[in-house]
């Protein structure tokens, strides 16, 4: 029976909290469809879409995979690496500025 | 039940941020009450994470230096239904079927704690089949653009690095998808025979009652749709 012991005996949640989950991503889905069907344009865009992506993310990582009840420990260990993609995504960022710099300096006609 | 004789008396673990620095310091194992099957998940997981990101990261510079006009998704991706021009009407409905298939998952997770044999089978299936539905709409979608002109070197509505960019992401996300319906079919058979309910150690089941493979295979299911979500928001709408 060790192996039973070392792991949380199942850890059950209502039903509630799934089918709100759901419902939540169903929305905000919709709402990110919805920013592209009318076509909004510019920062209003791009902040809308960011967010519904980000609230989405945060919904399946913490109650779907059931982040919020795993001790720090693990938590930690997932969710802090990622930000080195982000880190090296502003590099690139900067490195791309420069190619499409040079790109028009060189290959425009 | 019998104690193990040489086992320390197990305090429970401190909480917040105190128990963080403890466990990460600890002998032997810093993932207090996590069985090694879903910590290396975990880990796995994240290690994906790093692909599909370097993946998008590597879109992003594409599109962002290149000098000719980036395809306009919502245009590429609308289709004709009744004669009205939908944008992105199909890459929508993968979504919510992805997100459907997601919840069926939870439910499947979820009946799994209560060891209910037949109804965790039943939604893993049916997580299965909402999957390979939204396989085949990619499959459709992929043969409309490839039957458009779209290839990985050139297309006829801008940018060359689009059908590169395109095939690359969404093949490595469908192959995620693909992958993660066979193992739904796998586990879900292994659950309808009971095989979890026998008392005997397989590499998915420490012993009877032992559902934790349910659990494990949702957190890959869910991942998938995780991984969706990003590139719903970075390839379609942006």
């Amino acid at each position: 029976m060790s192996q039973s012991e070392d792991h949380e005996e199942h850890q059950q949640h209502p039903l509630k909290l799934y089918f709100a989950c759901w419902i939540l991503l169903f929305v905000l889905s919709a709402g990110s469809y919805f920013v592209d069907y009318v076509q909004l344009q510019g920062l209003l865009r791009w902040s809308l879409i960011l967010i519904f992506m980000m609230l989405k993310a945060g919904l399946i990582v913490a109650v779907f995979m059931h982040m919020a009840w795993e001790r720090l420990a693990l938590s930690y260990a997932v969710v802090l690496p990622p930000i080195a993609i982000l880190m090296f995504m502003v590099i690139m960022m900067f490195e791309s500025d420069y190619t499409a710099l040079t790109r028009m300096e060189e290959f425009s006609p | 039940m019998q104690e193990a004789p040489l086992k320390p008396p197990s305090n429970p673990p401190t909480p917040g941020l105190q128990g963080f620095v403890e466990d990460w310091s600890s002998d032997q194992r810093a993932f207090k009450k996590v069985s090694w099957g879903k910590a290396m998940m975990w880990i796995f997981l994240l290690s994906d994470t790093f692909v599909f990101g370097c993946f998008l990261v590597a879109y992003m510079i594409a599109r962002s230096s290149t000098v000719t006009e980036w395809p306009n998704a919502s245009e590429v991706f609308a289709l004709h239904i009744g004669g009205v021009e939908l944008p992105l009407i199909l890459i929508a409905i993968m979504t919510f079927v992805l997100i459907t298939s997601s919840g069926t998952m939870a439910m499947a997770v979820n009946c799994a704690y209560s060891r209910a044999r037949k109804p965790t089978a039943l939604l893993m299936v049916l997580t299965a089949a909402l999957g390979a539905g939204f396989v085949g709409m990619q499959v459709f979608e992929w043969s409309k653009l490839i039957h458009e002109g779209v290839r990985p070197w050139g297309n006829p509505f801008g940018a060359e690095q689009f059908g590169a960019s395109f095939f690359m992401i969404t093949g490595f996300h469908g192959t995620h998808v693909s992958i993660g319906v066979i193992f739904l079919l796998i586990v879900a058979r292994k659950v309808w025979k009971g095989e979890f309910d026998r008392d005997e150690r397989t590499w998915m089941c420490s012993g009877k009652g032992d559902y934790e493979a349910v659990e494990i295979m949702g957190l890959y299911w869910h991942f998938v749709d995780l991984v969706w979500v990003f590139i719903f928001a970075f390839f379609y709408l942006w």
